[in-house]
């Protein structure tokens, strides 16, 4: 498991997670710079996900669904605010509708990719923040029962990918 | 985060680690369930579901009540969502996402091999 570190920040509602990778930062780049290499690993197996648009440049957007086992769909965006090539970027991660009109009633999480050289390969940072426990809820799930049943099944599809 | 913050998460993902009781969880966050008929979803003991059940209680993901002769479990749906148990969960989603990506940059050195 490539995972070095993981801190759960409950007060700042953050969640940052380091790992390393046995490949320089460029490779590492790249996954984020090519909408076919990201889509294969942002959503599990279980929710694929489709880039449809991929604009890594600050102020850039990127648009994505995801789709459900049983062909529902979820949208979703990033706004890019700083791009720092190879070594960092910022987003925010917000929810759309399928025509990517971001959701006002939807929260939006920001986040901090980092990759820098560590004994010839990677380490990556990935910070996550966001903006109310409630926000983390809506991140997470929609509706209640739904929502939760819903989380229970993405853990399903990742103990079994 | 607090340790027993962590020990919380720790039992959280081990009650959500099985097939089993997480189907069960699906059930009874619809709504109070006897074991009873629980039990006759699965191919197992009664016993077996009833330890299943008892796991998720502990782990504060279901209640049970006595209703009559009948054992009533309900799901929690707060304690699924909990901000511990999201930020466990999330980093599961993450974790997954970093595998994706050791697996494709383990692809390219297979190709260069």
């Amino acid at each position: 498991m490539p995972v070095t570190d993981v801190k759960q920040d409950l007060d700042n509602l953050t969640l940052s997670i380091t790992a390393e990778f046995a490949a320089p930062v460029e490779r590492i780049w790249q996954i984020y710079a090519d909408p076919r290499q990201l889509e294969k690993v942002w959503g599990p197996p279980t929710y694929p996900a489709t880039m449809v648009d991929h604009d890594l440049t600050p102020g850039g957007r990127m648009n994505y669904f995801m789709t459900g086992p049983e062909g529902d769909k979820y949208a979703g965006y990033w706004q890019v605010t700083a791009v720092d090539e190879p070594r960092s970027f910022a987003f925010e991660d917000g929810f759309a509708d399928l025509d990517f009109n971001p959701n006002p009633d939807l929260p939006v999480s920001k986040n901090v990719y980092t990759f820098t050289e560590h004994n010839g390969g990677t380490q990556a940072t990935y910070v996550g923040t966001y903006q109310s426990a409630e926000a983390l809820q809506q991140v997470l799930d929609m509706g209640v029962v739904e929502g939760a049943t819903s989380s229970i099944n993405q853990i399903d599809g990742l103990i079994a990918a | 985060m607090t340790d027993d913050g962590e020990e919380r998460a720790d039992a959280l993902f081990q009650a959500l680690a099985d097939r089993t009781r997480r189907d069960i969880m699906r059930r009874v966050l619809k709504g109070a369930q006897s074991v009873t008929v629980l039990a006759a979803k699965y191919n197992m003991s009664f016993a077996a579901v009833q330890k299943h059940v008892a796991v998720l209680e502990r782990a504060g993901l279901l209640t049970k009540q006595r209703s009559g002769r009948e054992q009533l479990a309900t799901g929690d749906v707060e304690a699924v969502r909990s901000v511990a148990s999201m930020l466990a969960e999330l980093e599961q989603i993450w974790r997954g996402r970093i595998a994706r990506i050791d697996e494709l940059i383990a692809s390219d050195s297979d190709q260069e091999d």
